[in-house]
């Protein structure tokens, strides 16, 4: 069995506003294996990348609210402080974003700050770290090592520029990367690039990842499991075999049903009719239930728990059960 | 032959960029040219839908854009319904509009805030004159039914609406005025998965109804396939495939195209990575359409390149009655 | 609780009402039901709309509320303080300064108000057609602007005033031309930004002529920033005004004007303090409330412009 990195316990975020408090994040658990290549997938808005971030501890709180329990290996980063967190953030735990260009600092050179996030967690020499960037750079595909480093960050591309950043996730070795849709903002092509460098870079390592992407393409191509959210909950847990082979969650199998297959074109798309409520007009019992096409009286009075299917299967639906 | 709605041959686009003080004192003194659409010729059939395919860079955009004559071309021609617009201006233009309309990517700015979905709508019937001021609210109900939207929303407001629900007004103001064409500029791009299937098959519905044809824009090679009769695929301004669209998507021939389909990340149930097999994917930076090699644009990165791709840039020519490439490997 | 009343989708379904989602809760609350609330939850703000109502008000009614009769003097009873009768006290004449102030309201904001709306109609129209059109025209009205900015104001009044000669009327044409280059520039600086906005684009396309174009969907759509311009401006024209007054080019004695007002005191600083610094007072909540006001008009409308 392997060891558990992370595991998050009824993890909230709540956000203080003029109506009142909204939750954005409302009761997510689910747990992370060291080396696994984990997804959370859903729409915006359905609080995957505030989980990511709440993992982070990277939300200012207030007007946020996180509560709940975070451990990795065994410790609760929701109750460290800054200093202790510090320490983790970028060492043990990297995370890479959206939009890479913006993710870096336009008024230092791309090395410069590879440089930075090293010396704060290795020990080593600055010379010995220097040779480390170019080690770095190379090694995620960024071609003339030496004179790419000495270049600012609008001269990168974007795919380049996602390189730097994963540069600088890995540059420490660590244990987990949390990758928020990092290849939303890049053309097809250079998405494979990146992906295909995330995942040697896993299994190089032993890195595990948890990959937020609302593509349920790139998550079948990546991850080992999923995990589909909806309007701030986990409505489903799974290895990626069985939500293509025999998704459980309503709201899974009208993912599933959306997408157009490439090889069989259908005449009409599947749709989930409605759109996914805004945090103020949650409805009753289950979440889903107003655009569930195989809703019952029962589930707009009761929320469904996410509850074992089987061994490695949950789902949060008064109806579904083991095929 | 059916006379086509669209006929747009060798259409260009090039954007001189002003050189720096130091860069006219060199001895080539040349402007850089930002080539964002190099001779692009294509047609379309009234109610085809042509899916135009391709990433940054490659002129989809800028395409979309000649031919709506919203930019004018630099040089080419543009015939639409046997008319030759591509000098056309001002009150001359105008028939042209009615016949031509745009959907557009954000549905959050699309729409002018302060306007009611009625009137927005509207406006472009009134200017065309297709409906009296009290006609317009019965047309405006009528097109709106024919969105999925019941007619209670004309009195809304944008942000009173969700993105699918903008969406679905901006594809009304384009019907309002009973265009032949409408361009579709990443239309549901920004849309989430779930509303982007409802928009789709809305697209679909409309166009059995009403005889619509569609330039279909798109970097989402998923739905560019549901969608299509037939695709292009362009790169660096430049067209290197066309074909039907189960043709093309089923065997490309042009290796851009086989590059681009392989790249594209399938629902699978995770048993086999295709980022496995890193020796399939397509390495190299995207190459900026300023200063264009002389040859063929693909050359750096394709992997059966040739000494007389260097030389001289194949021309797209047919290989069948309905397919053509832009490639030596293939004429 | 409404009867369920469904939204059709193009698959045919009926949604309930609850499944539209965000947009059902925006429109149970008018638009300017909240912003009325959020302007009120600045306390600054309502201070300033207060004040500026009172102002009004004075203006309105000065015949009414006044004491006395602004104009009477009585040299029974000059420079004295604060009493029973005269509440503020009297000035040099005599005469009672609370209807003095009273009515020095109404030239202020009259020639505030009039000069401004002067001065939006022709600077929002420049930064309309400035914006919209840009190139050479851009540049040359622009320039213009410039030219009219690189003045102090009070210098360029003066200078106006001496080749219109004096009296209110010319005060407002002084004050308004002195504004304008405020409201071109706003309006200017938020056409270009709505200039690229698709909705714009869509309208051209859809063959909508520019000058339909810049009427129906730019200029409503820059409007707030010029509202708040307006508010403001109409503080720094009171300002302006009682500078021009203070200097004597203002509206000829007797007329009670602050700036004026403030003018005659001066010689009595020592012995009869009230007579400068009442009207003084007056022309500093005005300035403070209108600006106040006018702050607050910018954060309920443009929320993005408050850092």
């Amino acid at each position: 069995m392997t060891e558990t990195l992370l595991e998050v316990r009824n993890l909230r975020v709540a956000f203080h506003n003029e109506d009142g408090m909204l939750r954005a994040v409302d009761g997510v658990s689910f747990g992370v294996a060291r080396g696994e290549i984990v997804g959370l997938v859903g729409e915006s808005g359905a609080g995957k990348t505030l989980t990511a971030e709440a993992i982070m501890r990277l939300i200012r709180c207030p007007p946020g609210r996180i509560s709940g329990e975070v451990l990795y290996r065994g410790r609760d980063l929701l109750a460290l402080d800054e200093a202790e967190l510090a320490d983790i953030r970028g060492k043990d735990i990297a995370m890479i974003f959206q939009n890479p260009i913006s993710s870096l600092n336009p008024v230092f050179r791309v090395g410069a700050q590879l440089l930075e996030a090293m010396t704060l967690h290795l020990p080593a020499r600055r010379r010995t770290l220097r040779d480390r960037v170019r080690e770095i750079f190379t090694h995620v595909g960024i071609p003339s090592a030496e004179r790419r480093a000495q270049d600012y960050p609008h001269q990168f591309s974007g795919g380049m520029c996602q390189r730097a950043m994963i540069g600088m996730g890995i540059a420490c070795t660590p244990s987990l990367l949390i990758a928020d849709e990092p290849t939303t903002a890049l053309d097809v092509t250079i998405q494979a690039q990146i992906l295909a460098l995330i995942r040697q870079l896993a299994a190089e390592l032993g890195m595990a990842v948890l990959l937020v992407s609302h593509d349920l393409g790139i998550i079948s191509q990546m991850c080992s499991r999923v995990l589909v959210m909806y309007a701030g909950q986990i409505v489903e847990e799974a290895p990626m075999a069985t939500i293509f082979h025999a998704p459980a969650h309503p709201y899974t199998r009208g993912l599933m049903a959306c997408i157009p297959d490439i090889e069989q074109v259908p005449a009409r798309l599947g749709t989930i009719a409605g759109v996914m409520p805004g945090l103020r007009d949650l409805p009753s019992g289950c979440r889903f239930h107003p655009r569930c096409p195989i809703a019952e009286p029962h589930c707009a009075v009761a929320e469904p728990a996410l509850r074992a299917l089987d061994v490695t299967h949950r789902v949060a639906c008064h109806l579904a059960r083991r095929e | 032959m059916e006379q086509p709605l669209l006929d747009v041959q060798q259409l260009t686009k090039h954007y001189p960029l002003r050189a720096g003080a130091l860069h006219r004192l060199l001895p080539q003194r040349q402007t850089p040219v930002l080539r964002a659409v190099d001779g692009v010729s294509f047609t379309m059939a009234p109610g085809e839908t042509l899916g135009l395919v391709g990433e940054s860079g490659c002129g989809k955009t800028t395409t979309g854009r000649l031919i709506l004559r919203a930019i004018e071309p630099t040089s080419g021609s543009i015939v639409f319904g046997g008319q030759d617009i591509t000098a056309l201006h001002g009150p001359a233009l105008q028939p042209f509009r009615r016949q031509v309309q745009i959907v557009f990517q954000d549905p959050y700015s699309s729409l002018n805030p302060r306007l009611t979905v009625r009137q927005s709508i509207g406006e472009p019937m009134l200017v065309h004159g297709l409906a009296s001021r009290d006609e317009v609210r019965h047309q405006v109900n009528a097109v709106l039914e024919m969105v999925g939207l019941s007619p209670e929303y004309a009195e809304r407001y944008p942000h009173e609406m969700s993105g699918g629900q903008r969406q679905r007004v901006g594809i009304a103001r384009a019907l309002g005025v009973q265009p032949q064409l409408i361009v579709a500029d990443e239309a549901v791009s920004a849309l989430d998965v779930s509303v982007r299937a409802q928009i789709l098959n809305l697209f679909v519905e409309l166009r059995q109804r009403l005889g619509l044809a569609y330039l279909f824009i798109s970097h989402d090679l998923g739905m560019v396939r549901f969608i299509s009769h037939r695709v292009a695929v362009m790169y660096l301004g430049q067209l290197v495939e066309v074909g039907p669209a189960a043709a093309l998507f089923a065997s490309p021939l042009h290796p851009y195209a086989q590059a681009l389909l392989a790249a594209i990340p399938r629902i699978g149930d995770g048993s086999v990575s295709m980022f496995d097999h890193t020796e399939r994917l397509l390495a190299g930076e995207l190459p900026s359409p300023i200063d264009v090699p002389t040859g063929c644009r693909f050359y750096d990165r394709c992997p059966y390149r040739m000494d007389r791709c260097r030389q001289a840039a194949p021309a797209l020519r047919a290989v069948d009655a309905e397919r053509a490439v832009a490639c030596y490997l293939h004429t | 609780m409404e009867p369920a009343r469904g939204v059709r989708t193009v698959d045919g379904d009926v949604l309930p009402v609850e499944a539209v989602g965000v947009a059902r809760h925006n429109a149970q609350t008018p638009a300017y039901a909240r912003l009325w609330r959020r302007f009120c939850r600045n306390k600054g703000a309502v201070f300033g709309l207060v004040v500026f109502l009172a102002i009004v008000f004075m203006a309105l009614f000065a015949d009414l509320i006044s004491p006395y009769n602004p104009l009477i003097q009585n040299y029974a009873r000059p420079m004295e303080g604060p009493s029973v009768d005269h509440w503020l006290g009297t000035d040099s004449f005599g005469r009672d300064m609370l209807s003095r102030i009273i009515h020095g309201a109404r030239i202020a904001l009259v020639v505030g108000i009039l000069a401004v709306l002067l001065a939006m109609l022709i600077g929002v129209t420049l930064g309309l057609i400035s914006g919209y059109y840009g190139g050479l025209t851009d540049t040359i009205i622009m320039r213009v602007m410039d030219g009219l900015f690189a003045f102090p104001i009070l210098i360029l009044a003066i200078a106006l005033m001496a080749v219109m000669g004096f009296g209110v009327r010319n005060v407002i044409i002084a004050v308004a031309i002195v504004s304008i280059a405020p409201f071109a520039r706003v309006t200017r600086g938020d056409v270009l930004a709505v200039r690229e906005e698709p909705y714009i684009e869509a309208a051209r396309l859809a063959g909508i002529s520019n000058r339909a174009i810049i009427w129906r969907h730019v200029l409503p759509n820059v409007l707030a920033p010029i509202i708040v311009q307006g508010a403001l401006r109409v503080s720094a024209a009171i300002i302006t005004e009682s500078g021009l007054s203070f200097l004597g080019l203002g509206p000829p004695p007797p007329t009670p004007v602050w700036g004026s007002m403030i003018a005659e005191g001066r010689n009595f600083i020592v012995m009869a303090p009230h007579i400068s610094t009442y009207p003084g007072i007056a022309l500093m909540i005005t300035v403070v409330g209108l600006n106040l006001f006018g702050d607050g008009l910018r954060d309920v409308l443009d929320p993005k412009l408050k850092s």
